[in-house]
């Protein structure tokens, strides 16, 4: 069904002149977001958009353009004006486009039927479902900040002078809310969601009952003395978590002298425990893909192994740079040139329970949510500090819900201080999946 | 952008089933970019979005539908998607009379920077580069990158509103590694205006390189920040973020009505400290969150929100606005065609007081001195909000001592603002910033003068 967005691509790659090199990727989607508040629609936005992103190298400089239209007046405006941007780069001997390396693009199942067919009619009552069961959770529940649907289908096409020619198509979509718990003149929130590639995957129950616990069991929250602590992350923190050490293991950033894992490939950098994959190819994975934003083959990538350090993420001109193959992880939309990351990480997971974790627990803490990530967590030294809220774990039981405190250390320590891995994986809307996680020794900072 | 005539006739289309409001919102954007990184001009993007977005509002539900395809057909086809999302009843005949109106920002852009040679542009990212590493061999690392934007604006309602408007933004940073025994550190600056490249007559770029480097050096020899609450004084500019965060998403009207807010039903209260006075001001000319008029059309105001301690006022959007039977405050903004407006910050400050800022720091024995902020983040029903200090240090017997390294800070919104014991008389605007709410981002300012918490929860890793 992308065939016509590679018709596209093909032309624009048709139009390269002598020297030159040339890349178009082509996108199209549908989506489809409806909010509801008191059993009606708030709002239903549904919208078709698409665009093209153009790259050019002539001679190790490279050009970029794009533009929200497939029309072709815009097509020749962005190609001209990605010619045009050529000549300003400075002159880069591994610049280049990527060249086909023979992997085989694997065959997965991100695109259903079903999600394409599927009425509005029914997305809205999902919604409303959605609301009406978050409502009727727990007494406790005073009222809803959010409660949505939203899917999309999007299209992809890659072509160029290279010869990459691919193709892809994927469906999703979830539904997640936002609750409120009163007691008192006290307000608590809590968040839940299902995510799924067609509406069936999707159970309303299931997004309500997490949000309403979240929030209820945060009623009567005290701010928690400052100390050092065993900590457990929840799956949903550990995600999040997972996202930003992905970054460090970003071969452009360990090129450019960003990456505080550098110099380590072979060495021990964490606990035994941690074995740390990027695998796009795994379709329960909400960013799951078929190929990078290169058009190559996604694979799994064992990044760290028992502790050991064993492979940075490349795109092509990270590779080449480095000299080393791409690993199928150049990350883009249309708008943008394709950098390196991580497409799909998770950790191996354990054998134990959460319940188990939390059970050789003296004195610790669960923290079930992080605010200030991105203001918290610096990539580049490792320091990281970020808001937290959670319950108290007490005897290997857990206790009061605790909130406004802080946890912190440096990301090089909190891979070795982890001291177990759940066995709960939990596929997120994310690129990170989530497992509960045992860190020993982070400050906890309160009253 | 799109003939008038057509307006009126999309806008009949889109109220034909019944809709009690419908508007169109056309934009025609035009970004150019250039990153310098590793020493390489890594390239220069140029990139365009055109588009409109139309909705529809029947009883309590709003539909919405947007095209790239702005022709007659492609906004008549969006028009009456808009109007079945929003499930319009009843029939009829609607006829929409447009009253053109000018959007004015009482100044010139004197520059257009899609008028300026791109070699010019590339050649401010070299300069910055080499002032950068000029700083010291320290220096590992830096990383340049010039934007600007031109965003044309059509808003035509069927309440027979229809301006246009053009903004232009220009935007430069530096980010720079320092590497040192004790491993890497980063340090950046970053200017941001609601102006054309006459922003470089404002700046001087080897100044803001070498500010950006001077950081990444400082924190090298910084210890862990200390953990626990204790007194914080902000610096002037430095930390508008706070007030963002701590009562600026509260005050949006859109979660008010929600019960979202610990905010609500709080209007005429004492909710800050005598001499705290909030604004958020769309019209600050030259500012990041500068605008003419909102995303809706309404001219940008400015809007008292907690004034000598009392809360005056929400933030208001259209939508919110009518339910109420009120005007909207001109805070009704998106991040593109492609978005719904809702509640948005425009730049919003706190007033200078009268004290000397030396004098307040020289008055607080013990505690953190935090010259730079960094993003932050709130829970608006809570009012629990945290922020990155990104270029803080000790106070020590009233005096500023060693630099520490980056933490968070956290507080309790309402709590905070009763806290604040002393304002200096040396307001000034902070660094750009991008305001994400429900997954959109838009151009925001903030300012502050020196100020002190008397008691903030401080994120760090020493004891």
């Amino acid at each position: 069904m992308s065939e016509d967005l590679l018709a596209i691509a093909d032309r624009v790659v048709a139009m390269a002149k002598p020297g030159e090199q040339i890349e178009a990727v082509v996108v199209r989607g549908t989506e489809t977001e409806i909010r509801v508040f008191g059993g009606d629609v708030e709002s239903l936005s549904s919208a078709q958009s698409q665009g093209v992103g153009i790259r050019i190298v002539v001679d190790g400089r490279q050009g970029f353009a794009y533009a929200g239209s497939l029309d072709e007046s815009a097509i020749a405006e962005t190609l001209a004006d990605a010619r045009d941007n050529v000549s300003f780069a400075t002159f880069d001997e591994f610049a280049g486009l990527a060249e086909p390396d023979g992997v085989v693009i694997p065959v997965l199942d991100l695109h259903r039927d079903a999600m394409v067919s599927f009425a509005t009619a029914d997305k809205i009552a999902l919604a409303i479902e959605l609301e009406r069961v978050v409502m009727a959770a727990d007494p406790r529940i005073s009222g809803i900040e959010s409660a949505e649907y939203a899917d999309s289908i999007s299209e992809a096409a890659i072509a160029s002078s290279a010869g990459i020619r691919t193709t892809g198509s994927e469906t999703s979509c979830f539904l997640a809310t936002y609750a409120m718990a009163t007691e008192g003149d006290e307000t608590q929130t809590g968040f839940g969601f299902s995510v799924g590639r067609e509406p069936s995957d999707l159970t309303p129950s299931a997004a309500a009952t997490e949000a309403a616990e979240r929030a209820t069991r945060m009623l009567g929250a005290v701010q928690p003395p400052s100390g050092r602590l065993t900590v457990v992350l929840d799956p949903w923190v550990t995600a999040q978590f997972l996202g930003i050490l992905g970054y460090t293991l970003d071969g452009e950033s360990v090129l450019k002298g960003r990456s505080l894992f550098a110099e380590r490939l072979g060495e021990s950098v964490g606990s035994s425990l941690l074995t740390l994959i990027d695998d796009p190819t795994d379709v329960r994975s909400f960013t799951a893909t078929d190929a990078d934003g290169e058009g190559l083959a996604a694979r799994r990538n064992v990044l760290i192994e028992n502790g050991v350090l064993q492979k940075f993420v490349h795109n092509a001109y990270s590779a080449r740079r480095a000299g080393t193959v791409s690993t199928g992880n150049a990350v883009r939309g249309f708008k943008s040139t394709p950098s390196v990351g991580c497409l799909s990480v998770s950790l191996v997971p354990g054998i134990s329970e959460p319940a188990a974790l939390i059970a050789g627990i003296d004195d610790g803490v669960l923290v079930q949510e992080v605010s200030g990530l991105h203001s918290g967590v610096n990539p580049v030294s490792g320091d990281f500090s970020t808001g937290a809220e959670g319950l108290r774990i007490r005897n290997g039981e857990l206790a009061e819900p605790v909130r406004e405190f802080t946890i912190a250390s440096t990301l090089q320590k909190m891979l070795r201080d982890v001291q177990a891995v759940g066995s709960d994986l939990q596929f997120l809307p994310m690129n990170a999946t989530g497992v509960s996680l045992v860190v020993a020794d982070l400050t906890v900072s309160g009253s | 952008m799109i003939e008038q005539l057509v307006l009126e006739e999309v806008l009949g289309v889109a109220m034909r089933t019944g809709g009690e409001f419908a508007e169109v919102f056309a934009e025609d954007r035009r970004n150019a970019s250039a990153v310098l990184d590793d020493g390489r001009v890594e390239e220069l993007t140029s990139g365009r979005d055109r588009g409109a977005g139309i909705r529809v509002v029947v009883g309590d539900t709003t539909g919405f539908a947007h095209t790239a395809d702005l022709t007659e057909a492609g906004l008549i086809a969006a028009a009456e998607a808009a109007a079945a999302a929003a499930r319009g009843g009843g029939g009829g005949t609607n006829i929409v009379a447009l009253d053109r109106r000018s959007a004015s920002r009482g100044y010139d852009i004197e520059t257009y920077p899609g008028d300026v040679p791109k070699a010019r542009k590339v050649e401010l990212l070299g300069r910055a580069n080499d002032a950068a590493r000029a700083v010291g061999g320290a220096i590992s690392q830096v990383s340049v990158s010039y934007g600007d934007n031109r965003r044309h604006i059509l808003v035509a309602n069927s309440d027979g509103l229809f301006v246009e408007d053009d903004t232009v933004r220009t935007f430069f940073a530096v980010s720079c590694v320092a590497t040192g025994d004790a491993g890497m550190q980063t340090g950046r600056e970053s200017v941001g205006h609601t102006i054309g490249f006459e922003m470089f007559d404002l700046y001087d770029v080897d100044q803001l390189a070498r500010n950006a480097a001077d950081r990444a050096l400082t924190k090298l020899a910084a210890r862990p920040a200390p953990s626990g609450q204790m007194p914080v004084v902000i610096g002037s500019g430095g930390g508008g973020v706070l007030f963002h965060e701590a009562c600026g998403h509260g005050l949006e009207a859109d979660l008010v009505a929600k019960g979202a807010s610990v905010f609500r039903g709080r209007v005429g209260q004492q909710v800050a400290s005598k001499g705290v006075t909030v604004v958020d001001d769309g019209t600050m000319e030259r500012e990041w969150g500068n605008i003419a008029v909102d995303d809706e059309g309404n001219p940008a105001q400015r809007n008292v929100l907690i004034e000598d301690g009392v809360l005056t006022d929400y933030m208001w959007d259209h939508l919110r606005a009518r339910k109420e039977g009120r005007r909207s405050s001109g805070n009704g903004r998106r991040q593109s065609y492609q978005n719904l407006p809702m509640v948005r910050m425009t730049n919003t400050y706190l007033l200078a007081g009268e004290e000397d800022p030396e004098s307040i720091i020289a008055s607080t024995p013990k505690g953190v001195y935090v010259k730079h902020l960094g993003g932050g983040q709130v829970n608006t029903a809570t009012g629990d909000f945290v922020f990155g200090m990104t270029e803080a240090y000790l106070l020590e017997d009233g005096k500023i001592t060693e630099p520490l390294r980056e933490g968070n800070l956290i507080g309790n919104g309402p709590e905070v603002l009763q806290r604040i014991d002393a304002l200096g008389n040396d307001f000034a605007m902070g660094p750009p910033g991008t305001c994400g709410k429900d997954g959109q981002g838009v151009p925001v300012g903030d300012g502050v003068p020196t100020l002190r918490v008397s008691s903030l929860t401080i994120g760090g890793t020493a004891a």
